[in-house]
């Protein structure tokens, strides 16, 4: 029972990273069909934005809430993500749509782009970057429609970027000057250090629960839980599913499907960035981190089927539950009296290197057999 | 909006452009004044990619080495002294692009020595390079040896120098002393090659190996290897680590969650654990697991403390120093010996006054043996809160390097040594 558990429990907290990590990816690609490589280093994006977050709560203003800095960061990584995905889908992805091999090709320039940028480039001016571009784009929602006339329109409109390019420029500095660390650029990698609250375990018949994993697993149940009701139940959720189906005939029927475009790109963008999070208190942040998850992401929305939800949720944990099992020898401790034919191949695979190997073998021939996956999407795709 | 475009693209351009001044701003170059003439030696490390982060700190030390050398007159060869200019190549974290940079490093710029690498990778890469050319390579990381290249000489440790003497006092004299040993590392050749080492030392102490596992470069799921840990170590017991860069965050961040911390028993000895790398985990990961080094920053004489302080006065305060920078700040004094030794930069006269060249170092003296290898010193040290070693013991003296693993048995009883040329790359001693 208690072995059970811990496998179990075990097998959760992998594909729990695995899913959230994905859960973006599953939106993109299933939902939209364009195959972004760069959505590892969207992931990179969100771990930076943890330590930048982490950072500013260290400064004295802040410190009492230190504690909290990582629910702050989750809100931060996912509007740093989706407005650097929303970027790259109105400079790039929008002109590629029906071109898989380019959108493969530039999506994959703009992920080592992402990666050289953060190392070359002191995060304290990203920042600055980032909130000029937010508040770019949100201070056109807020001021009320009726003061933008159309003949003064292009002159707020430029009047608005150059307020929010000095704001950007000057966070960029108070930052840069404030906190050393953040104003100078770096390829090392660094570390998200999780508060002490987070750190060490809770104790459960007699199996120690990490803290940090079972953050990570409610964190992920929770996007699961919303991303899952804003598309079935949300007027928006509604188009973009629409659009999914038949993109000429929503747009036929009045849908933007340029706003759905977007609105899909930033969201699965902005749950990358959660990742984001959710990787930097497993391991360190640095340029790379992203790039180490891309395989295992389309490997999940691949076997779970294209643009299935569901599919994605199953095919992560089982994922998750058969690393586990093969990886830590678990098959032995479960079934002592196994024959020994049998038990020396199962010792064979138990390596992490081994397990592997075996879990990708396995999935490339659950995929000849069903090729569309788990969960086969019916009806038709983006783009016909 | 196309005015506002253009207004964003420019302050844009503009915020990017003094930010990349800021960076280029903080080089300053001191040269020598009286000297008559110059020589450029070539320096080979991944600026960009994985290892940049690691192997761009040793391009900042052979730097600071060579200025001051500058500063002093000089590297003096016959009569004549020279200002030591140098040309940085980027390798880029890809071994074939390391073996291309060193030809054209050779070929096209004629430089008569490179200073350069850090994974055992790129040195198996540029090998044949300077073996074919007949050039000399200058590699300063502690590394798995069986090897030992005319062409080449190295100045980190060798097993013996390093993970045997760790072996022995974790197995000997820790706090788990006695106890089964768990081996983890990244699955490449330097910790397979380490593993098979320390296995065949263990098994002639009469120790315990319970377990072995290798995480793929670049995965950092750790989680299975932690339930293994855990299932053949259930009261404790020596972790021996060689898990490289980012898995190490991820290893020392998890194992204290569930309990495997030096307080229920169970101790780390790392082998690719240093202060750059303390830094960057955290120390409150890592207080009270082992490391073992040539040099440690907390060692407290006068060269030592000189060394970290002209470093950070040289690259910033917040800086720190470890072993594989003193091993290439070494190099760079070695090869000046050397130089100034023969006479001429030729590389066959500079190859014959390499060995024997002493070298006080900021670990102690060094020495270069025959077989192209340095004799160092070993210390054994505990991290403490603060990030540094805490050295708890060191080696009686220099230690002899073996470039052949005296506990590995398809290299026991051979070692090597260049000067006798019968006697060459590998012989039966």
């Amino acid at each position: 029972m208690q072995l059970i558990l811990e496998s179990l429990f075990n097998g959760l907290a992998i594909g729990s990273v695995l899913l959230i990590a994905a859960l973006g990816l599953a939106i993109v690609f299933g939902l939209m069909g364009v195959i972004n490589l760069a959505h590892g280093e969207l992931m990179m994006l969100g771990a930076y934005s943890t330590y930048v977050t982490q950072l500013i709560f260290k400064l004295p203003a802040l410190k009492p809430f230190y504690n909290s800095y990582i629910i702050v960061s989750l809100l931060v990584a996912f509007l740093v993500s989706s407005i650097v995905g929303i970027l790259l889908e109105k400079s790039i992805i929008r002109r590629l749509y029906g071109n898989p091999l380019e959108t493969l090709l530039a999506t994959w320039g703009v992920s080592l782009i992402l990666q050289q940028f953060v190392r070359s480039v002191p995060l304290a001016y990203g920042s600055g970057f980032i909130i000029t571009v937010f508040t770019g784009l949100i201070v056109p929602l807020i001021i009320p429609e009726h003061l933008i006339s159309n003949k003064s329109k292009r002159y707020i409109k430029s009047g608005i970027w150059s307020i929010s390019v000095l704001i950007g420029i000057l966070t960029a500095n108070y930052l840069s000057t404030t906190i050393s660390k953040l104003g100078r650029a770096s390829a090392r990698n660094v570390d998200v250090t999780a508060p002490a609250w987070m750190r060490g375990g809770i104790d459960i018949l007699g199996i120690t629960f990490p803290v940090t994993r079972l953050v990570i697993i409610v964190i992920t149940i929770i996007a699961v839980i919303s991303v899952t009701v804003f598309l079935n139940r949300s007027v928006w959720g509604m188009r973009i599913r629409a659009v999914t189906q038949n993109r000429s005939m929503s747009e036929c029927l009045g849908i933007s499907s340029e706003k759905v475009d977007i609105l899909t790109f930033g969201i699965g963008s902005g749950l990358a960035g959660i990742a984001g999070v959710a990787v930097s208190l497993l391991g360190s942040v640095g340029p790379n981190v992203g790039s180490s998850y891309i395989v295992g992401c389309f490997m999940v929305v691949v076997l779970g089927g294209v643009g299935n939800l569901l599919g994605t949720i199953i095919a992560s944990f089982s994922i998750g539950i058969m690393t586990d099992l093969i990886g830590a020898g678990r098959l032995l401790t479960i079934w002592p009296e196994m024959p020994s034919s049998l038990a020396s191949t199962v010792n064979f695979f138990a390596t992490t290197s081994m397990a592997r190997v075996l879990i990708f073998a396995l999935i490339v021939a659950f995929l000849q057999f069903r090729p569309a996956g788990l969960f086969p999407q019916k009806g038709r795709m983006v783009e016909g | 909006m196309s005015i506002a475009k253009r207004l964003f693209l420019g302050l844009s351009s503009v915020a990017l452009g003094t930010s990349l001044t800021a960076c280029g701003g903080s080089n300053q170059e001191s040269t020598c004044l009286d000297c008559d003439d110059e020589i450029t030696v070539g320096i080979l490390h991944s600026l960009s990619g994985t290892m940049a982060i690691s192997e761009s700190t040793l391009v900042d030390t052979e730097k600071m080495a060579i200025e001051e050398i500058n500063a002093a007159g000089g590297v003096e060869v016959a009569g004549k002294k020279y200002e030591i200019k140098y040309i940085v190549e980027d390798g880029a974290s890809d071994w074939p692009t390391f073996a291309e940079k060193s030809k054209k490093l050779i070929d096209q710029d004629k430089v008569p020595v490179v200073f350069g690498g850090w994974t055992s990778a790129s040195r198996k890469a540029m090998l044949p390079v300077y073996e074919s050319k007949d050039a000399f390579l200058y590699y300063p990381i502690q590394y798995e040896a069986q090897e030992c290249s005319r062409n080449i000489f190295y100045t980190g440790a060798t097993p013996n120098q390093q993970s045997e003497p760790a072996t022995e006092f974790m197995y000997k004299r820790s706090p788990a002393a006695g106890k089964p040993f768990f081996l983890v590392g990244s699955d490449y050749v330097f910790p397979r090659t380490s593993n098979t080492i320390t296995k065949e030392q263990l098994k002639s102490l009469g120790g315990n190996v319970v377990g072995e596992d290798y995480l793929p470069l670049g995965n950092t799921e750790v989680a299975p290897i932690i339930s293994k840990i855990k299932k053949a170590l259930p009261n404790g017991g020596v972790i021996i680590n060689t898990l490289n860069g980012d898995q190490n965050v991820a290893f020392f961040k998890q194992i204290q969650d569930v309990g495997i911390t030096p307080s229920n028993g169970y101790y780390v000895m790392s082998y690719s654990i240093a202060e750059e790398e303390i830094s960057t985990i955290g120390p409150e990961f890592l207080k009270g697991h082992y490391g073992a080094w040539n040099y440690m920053m907390s060692i407290d004489t006068s060269a030592s403390k000189k060394f970290a302080q002209s470093f950070k006065k040289r690259w910033g305060n917040d800086r720190v120093v470890a072993d594989p920078q003193e091993s290439a700040y070494n190099m760079v004094y070695l090869w000046k010996a050397a130089v100034e030794k023969a006479g001429t930069f030729e590389d066959n006269a500079v190859r014959k006054a390499l060995v024997g060249v002493k070298f006080d170092a900021p670990q102690g003296p060094v020495e270069v043996m025959p077989n192209h290898h340095l004799s160092q010193t070993v210390r054994i040290g505990q991290i403490t809160s603060n990030g540094q070693f805490n050295i708890l013991e060191s080696s009686n003296g220099p230690i002899k390097p073996q470039a052949w693993n005296q506990f590995e048995p398809t290299s026991k009883g051979f070692a090597c040594d260049w000067t006798n040329s019968r006697k060459g790359e590998r012989y039966r001693l």
